[in-house]
C-alpha cells in the first residue's frame, strides 16, 4: 500500500495560536527550483488588527515579568532554535539558501537572541541612571517598555533579519507584530512553531505573511502600534512616517535600497534596545 | 401557562441567532448602526462603590460621549436609588438623557415587598424617569406565577409616570422556556413601551443572543395578539461593538424598524459606549484607534 504524502498546511503564529488568514486567501510559494511548494496565508489589515489586539492582551503581562524571566525565555527560544536546525535549514533551502549559507544564517539568528538573551537583565542598569541634581532629591531615570512595535522584514535573510528586529523589542518587555520576509515567508512559520514551544507568552511575538502593499498602510495608521522598525522602501517609508505622524510613533527604518548586512556586529546592539524604550525620570526626596 | 403561550425550540433558536453573527454590515450602515447603537446605551454604574464624584462624570460622558459632534447622546444613566438625586443635580432637568434607577432589593430582589414598593417611590421621587425592577426568581422557579406578577402590577403602580423595565435575570429562569413564560408574565401588566430586560449584570451568565431572541420573539407574539408594544433591554455582556451589531440585527429581523430606536430597545452597559466610540473614530478616520484613548484604562499597553 502507498501512503499519500502529508503536507503541512503554513499557519501563521498570532496571539499563541496557528492560524489562517481571517480572510482565508492564501499565495502559492515557490521553491528556488520553480515548485509548488506551498500556500501561504496572506493576511489582511483584519489580521494585522486581530494580532494587535492579541499583543496587547499580552503586553502587560510580559512587561512585568522580571527581566532575569525574560532573558531565560529568550535563552529558552534559542535552545528550541538548536534543536532543530534542521528544519531551519529545510525552510531556508526552499528559498534557495545553499547547505553552507543556511548554516551561517541559523547560527548567526541563534547567537543573536542569546546576545539578547543576555542584555536582558543588564541594560536598565546602563541606560538608566541616577542623576546628579542640585536639591535635596534622588533623581532616577529609569526604562519603561513603549507597548506594541510593528515590524517589517526585509526581503533578504528571511530568519536572521526577522529575529534580528523581534529580540530587541521583545527583550525589554515590548511586544510585536511582524510582518515577514513576503518573498520568503517559510523560515517565519517554521519560526513561528519554535516560538510556540519557547515558555514565551502567547501573543508576545505575532507573525504575519502576506503582501507588503496591503499591511504597510495599516501599520503606518494603526494608533495602537507605539513604534514601527524594519526594513522599507522609498514609497513604503513616505507612507510610513505621515502615518507615524498621524498617530504619533516612533519610526526607525533602515533603506530597502541599501544592503543590510544583518550578519555584522553592528545589527546587534544596546541601541537597539534603546529604540523601543521610554524614559522616566523620577525625583524622590532625600529623608523622607 | 406554558400550554398557552407555547414553548420555545432550543435548537432552533439557536440556529437562528448563528445566522445573526454572519451578516455583514459595512461603510454607511455600520457607521449608522454604530451611532443607533450608541444612542440606545444606559451608560451603567452599578457598583458598591459608586461615589457622586463618579456618579456625576459618568452624566457629563452621557451628555457628550465624543468631542465628534455626529455622536449621540445615549439614552439613559442607570444608577442605584442613592444616586438618583446626584444625577439629577448633574444632568439638569431639562435634559435629553434619562436617569434610569434600579429599584426593588437589586440585584437580589429578597426584600418584602413593601420595602421595594418604597424603594420604587424614593427613587421616581429622587427624579428617576425609569425604575429597572427585578422579578421574585425564587417565587417564579416555585411555580407562584401569579405572585410574580401582582408584584410586577404593584411596582407598575408605584412607578406613576416613571417608565418600568423588569429585570427577569435569565441565568437564574434555566430555561429558554421560563424565559418565554416570565416575559409573558410581566408584559401582560406592563403598559405600552415599558420594557423587559434580560440581566442584572451580576450572574455570570447575561445576555446573550439565545435569550435576547427568545424575548424579542414573546415581544412580537405578544404584539400581534394585543397590539402592545413592548420595549427590550439587553443588559450585561455586551462589551464590543460588534456584539451590539448582532443584537440590531436581531431586532431588525425580528421586530422591524420599529423598534429600532432608544424608546423600544436599550443596551444595559458600562464599557460597550466605549468601544462604539472607537469603531465611530475607525470609521471616520480610516485608522485603528487604540482602545486607551476611549477609556480610562491606565496601562500602557
Amino acid at each position: 500500500m502507498t501512503r499519500l504524502p502529508i503536507t503541512k498546511t503554513p499557519k501563521v503564529y498570532v496571539g499563541g495560536a496557528f492560524i489562517r488568514s481571517e480572510s482565508a486567501r492564501t499565495y502559492p510559494l515557490k521553491d528556488a527550483a520553480g515548485n509548488f511548494f506551498a500556500n501561504i496565508p496572506q493576511c489582511t489589515r483584519k489580521d494585522v488588527r486581530n494580532a494587535v489586539e492579541a499583543a496587547a492582551k499580552a503586553g502587560p503581562g510580559w512587561a512585568k515579568r522580571t527581566p532575569y524571566n525574560r532573558g531565560q525565555i529568550l535563552y529558552r527560544l534559542a535552545e528550541m532554535l538548536e534543536a532543530r536546525k534542521a528544519d531551519l535549514a529545510d525552510a531556508l533551502a526552499v528559498g534557495g539558501a545553499s547547505k553552507a549559507a543556511a548554516a551561517k544564517e541559523i547560527t548567526a539568528t541563534i547567537d543573536r537572541l542569546i546576545y539578547y538573551a543576555g542584555w536582558a537583565d543588564k541594560y536598565e542598569q546602563v541606560l538608566g541612571n541616577v542623576n546628579p541634581v542640585a536639591s535635596p532629591h534622588f533623581n532616577f531615570t529609569v526604562t519603561e517598555p513603549m507597548g506594541i512595535i510593528g515590524l517589517l522584514a526585509p526581503e533578504e535573510a528571511p530568519l536572521l533579519a526577522l529575529v534580528s528586529l523581534i529580540a530587541p523589542a521583545i527583550t525589554s518587555g515590548n511586544t510585536v507584530v511582524a510582518l515577514a520576509s513576503t518573498a520568503q515567508p517559510y523560515p517565519a512559520i517554521v519560526l513561528g512553531e519554535m516560538l510556540a514551544t519557547s515558555d514565551l507568552p502567547g501573543g508576545v511575538v505575532n507573525l504575519l505573511t502576506g503582501y507588503r502593499k496591503e499591511l504597510v498602510p495599516t501599520f503606518a495608521t494603526h494608533t495602537h502600534l507605539r513604534a514601527i522598525a524594519g526594513v522599507a522602501n522609498a514609497e513604503e517609508r513616505k507612507a510610513l512616517k505621515l502615518g507615524a505622524a498621524d498617530s504619533v510613533k516612533r519610526v526607525k527604518l533602515a533603506q530597502a535600497e541599501e544592503p543590510v548586512d544583518w550578519f555584522s556586529d553592528q545589527a546587534q546592539s544596546l541601541y537597539e534596545l534603546r529604540d523601543h524604550l521610554e524614559f522616566k525620570t523620577t525625583w524622590h526626596p532625600i529623608g523622607a | 401557562m406554558f400550554n398557552e403561550i407555547g414553548t420555545v425550540d432550543q435548537v432552533g433558536i439557536e440556529e437562528r441567532v448563528a445566522k445573526y453573527t454572519t451578516r455583514s454590515i459595512k461603510k454607511g450602515s455600520k457607521l449608522f448602526g454604530l451611532k443607533l447603537a450608541a444612542s440606545m446605551v444606559d451608560l451603567t454604574t452599578l457598583e458598591g462603590k459608586d461615589t457622586p464624584g463618579k456618579v456625576e462624570s459618568l452624566c457629563r460622558k452621557a451628555l457628550s460621549p465624543s468631542d465628534d459632534p455626529d455622536v449621540p447622546t445615549v439614552a439613559a444613566v442607570c444608577v442605584y436609588p442613592s444616586m438618583v438625586r446626584h444625577a439629577r443635580r448633574a444632568l439638569g432637568e431639562d435634559t435629553p438623557v434619562r436617569i434610569a434607577s434600579v429599584a426593588t432589593a437589586f440585584p437580589s430582589g429578597q426584600a418584602p415587598l413593601r420595602t421595594r414598593l418604597a424603594e420604587v417611590k424614593a427613587a421616581v421621587g429622587d427624579g428617576a424617569d425609569e425604575i429597572d425592577m427585578v422579578i421574585n426568581r425564587g417565587a417564579f422557579l416555585a411555580g407562584e406565577f401569579q405572585l410574580v406578577q401582582d408584584e410586577v402590577a404593584a411596582v407598575v403602580e408605584a412607578c406613576g409616570e416613571a417608565t418600568l423595565k423588569v429585570i427577569l435575570e435569565v441565568s437564574e429562569l434555566e430555561t429558554y422556556d421560563n424565559i418565554r413564560a416570565a416575559s409573558f408574565l410581566a408584559m401582560r401588566v406592563l403598559r405600552p413601551n415599558d420594557f423587559i430586560k434580560t440581566s442584572t449584570g451580576k450572574t455570570t451568565l447575561n445576555a446573550t443572543l439565545g435569550n435576547n431572541q427568545v424575548m424579542l420573539e414573546a415581544i412580537r407574539d405578544y404584539y400581534l395578539d394585543t397590539d402592545t408594544p413592548i420595549a427590550m433591554k439587553p443588559a450585561g455582556g455586551i462589551r464590543t461593538a460588534k456584539q451590539a451589531l448582532q443584537f440590531l440585527i436581531a431586532v431588525k429581523e425580528t421586530l422591524g424598524d420599529e423598534w429600532l430606536n432608544n424608546t423600544r430597545y436599550r443596551f444595559g452597559a458600562s464599557s460597550l459606549l466605549n468601544d462604539l466610540l472607537r469603531q465611530i473614530a475607525k470609521e471616520r478616520t480610516g485608522a485603528y484607534q487604540a482602545p486607551y484613548y476611549f477609556s480610562e484604562a491606565a496601562e500602557s499597553y
